[in-house]
């Protein structure tokens, strides 16, 4: 599966996140090394294997549905890059 | 009296029930090395109030006949850690004024435990790396000929780097991929990955949620065995933490292996393997052999299969775990026209290279129409590596390894840093264990021709770390490596 710049620049677009304009064709190629590296699991037989998605066989436990801690909006807003009011500010997103 | 940051956890632990010593002393006694060895780089973070406050409290306990398992013992905490009122960045930009409001479940056990918090030690950015060269603060330096300037492995780097300068007494480390184990083996420690469940991720910035364990680097098998203990635990926070009893790891230290099965796997013996470390093997494999037990040849044939797959599974979780690292809620945030373009500037500036790439491949195998093709495909293997290991436990109690191909290796090598892959390549032995679930440990064996040490690495079977422990033990103390003074 050949990488060109399009996907790049798609996959940065979903990533969040910037590849500048002459990293883009660098970036094609050395992904394209990598999927092509990875690409050799299509050589191992996997029909009827069940995908694994989690080492251990346990079931998930649930707790009582009750708050556990509640009232710390200080605490929770302490790292905030910027808050207002006990919210977190984001830059305007409606018109 | 001889240099008290030389001594293992048990042979501290013995100085300070028998006053040889007091917890103020030690710790101050590891905070004038910490100074001393700055130049290696491996603590991102000095806390020396916290440490002088937790050693007074350490030394009322010893004092009032209260001291509990781990009193005094000064650890270097992997900043991966979170530590509360601690700041903790993952050696990232995008955290590098994050300072948490809770504690990790792993460093509240063994805070609770008596353990003191000396510092925060480096790794690569998010535990992504073999090296600590993705650190935002800067590689760590291997303590070994300090003057070749190599790398310690990683990610975690700064653990092993710190262990084996004596810097601290030990180390908490995490392990995705071999973080625990490679480091360990560069800097002639001991480190263990426990099987996945064993200890609580609760407060571990997550790297890959599946794999991702923490585990102890220490100065030799016993300190691990005494620090594994406190760590591990069943924890309600972590719904992945498995509610077992947690043994009293350190008690087999010493027993016979006699009549064990040891596997050797062929699949570990590639052709043009590092002589030296190939050399070393068949000494281990000789002296379990002298000590009573059988030798037995097992199969992993998914081995070479285990790289890839990892490397399509682990940035697929990096592309998720990490998406939330948007400048909103802490972090960094760099400004722009929309909140999309905030999310984009902060993201672009707060990562650095690797993580990138891996958030990106992350993106690209679960994205519309290459998901079944890469992320399911790989999870499919990843069932038959773990079933490569159910057949071979069939026939065999623990399995040895070499933890690593080389010897450490000198920071910016441009095999590594210009192609990823022979990078990604340190953990060709380690990362089949992270897939499977299972706990494995690296020791070192001996030092190469050019003195550099090099580890063997025994996995054993789900929750069976005990078996590891007891066989470690016994080659531990034929292989009577000397650690660095």
């Amino acid at each position: 599966m050949a990488i060109d710049t399009q996907m790049v620049k798609k996959i940065a677009f979903l990533s969040h996140l910037k590849v500048e304009d002459d990293k883009i064709a660098g970036t094609a190629q050395e992904f394209d090394k990598i999927l092509d590296w990875v690409g050799q699991l299509s050589e191992v037989d996997t029909t009827d294997v069940r995908p694994l998605s989690a080492v251990n066989d346990i079931d998930l436990i649930c707790r009582k549905d009750e708050v556990t801690e509640g009232n710390q909006a200080d605490k929770i807003l302490k790292n905030a890059p910027v808050a207002e009011y006990d919210y977190f500010v984001v830059p305007k997103v409606v018109e | 009296m001889t240099d008290i940051t030389k001594l293992t956890i048990a042979e501290t632990l013995g100085g300070l029930k028998n006053k040889q010593f007091s917890a103020t002393d030690l710790t101050k006694a590891y905070l004038k090395s910490m100074e001393d060895n700055r130049d290696l780089n491996a603590y991102v973070l000095e806390t020396p109030e916290v440490a002088l406050a937790q050693a007074a409290q350490s030394d009322a306990h010893y004092a009032a006949g209260t001291a509990r398992d781990l009193e005094g013992i000064p650890l270097g905490i992997k900043d991966l850690f979170c530590t509360k009122n601690i700041r903790t960045t993952a050696c990232s930009h995008i955290l590098d004024n994050f300072v948490p409001q809770y504690e990790s479940t792993v460093t509240a056990n063994l805070f609770n435990a008596g353990a003191i918090c000396l510092g925060k030690l480096n790794l690569d950015e998010f535990a992504m790396g073999s090296s600590t060269e993705n650190s935002f603060f800067g590689s760590t330096i291997n303590p070994w000929q300090y003057e070749r300037k190599l790398v310690p492995g990683g990610s975690s780097g700064g653990s092993s780097a710190a262990v084996a300068a004596n810097m601290c007494a030990a180390a908490t480390a995490t392990d995705t991929g071999g973080s625990i184990r490679q480091p360990a083996a560069f800097c002639g420690v001991t480190g263990i990955k426990p099987t996945y469940g064993r200890c609580s991720r609760y407060g571990v910035i997550a790297f890959a949620s599946s794999l991702d364990q923490p585990g102890p680097i220490a100065k030799d098998v016993r300190d691990c065995a005494i620090l594994l203990k406190s760590m591990a635990g069943h924890d309600v926070k972590d719904a992945t933490s498995v509610d077992m009893k947690v043994p009293d790891f350190a008690a087999v230290i010493g027993q016979s292996v006699r009549g064990m099965k040891i596997g050797i796997p062929a699949e570990y013996r590639p052709q043009g393997l590092n002589e030296e470390m190939v050399g070393y093997w068949d000494k281990g494999i000789e002296m379990l052999r002298q000590a009573g037990a059988e030798i037995v040849d097992i199969y992993l044939p998914h081995t070479k299969y285990a790289l890839p797959t990892y490397y399509i599974i682990a940035p697929a979780e990096v592309s998720s775990n990490l998406a939330r690292y948007d400048g909103v809620r802490y972090g960094l945030r760099v400004d722009g026209k929309s909140l999309d373009d905030m999310y984009i500037n902060t993201r672009s500036a707060g990562f650095g290279k690797e993580v990138k790439r891996r958030i990106m491949i992350g993106t690209y195998v679960l994205s519309a129409g290459y998901y079944d093709a890469y992320y399911r495909k790989a999870q499919k293997i990843r069932r038959l590596i773990r079933n490569d290991f159910i057949e071979a436990f069939k026939l065999c109690d623990v399995i040895l390894t070499p933890t690593t191909p080389t010897t450490a290796f000198p920071i910016g090598d441009k095999s590594m840093s210009e192609n990823p892959i022979n990078m990604w390549l340190n953990d060709v032995f380690t990362v089949s264990v992270n897939l499977a679930g299972l706990p494995a440990m690296s020791l070192p064996i001996g030092l190469s021709a050019d003195g550099l040490p090099l580890g063997l690495q025994l996995i054993g079977r789900a929750f069976d770390e005990e078996t590891i422990f007891k066989t470690a033990a016994v080659l531990e103390k034929e292989a009577k490596f000397e650690r660095l003074k």
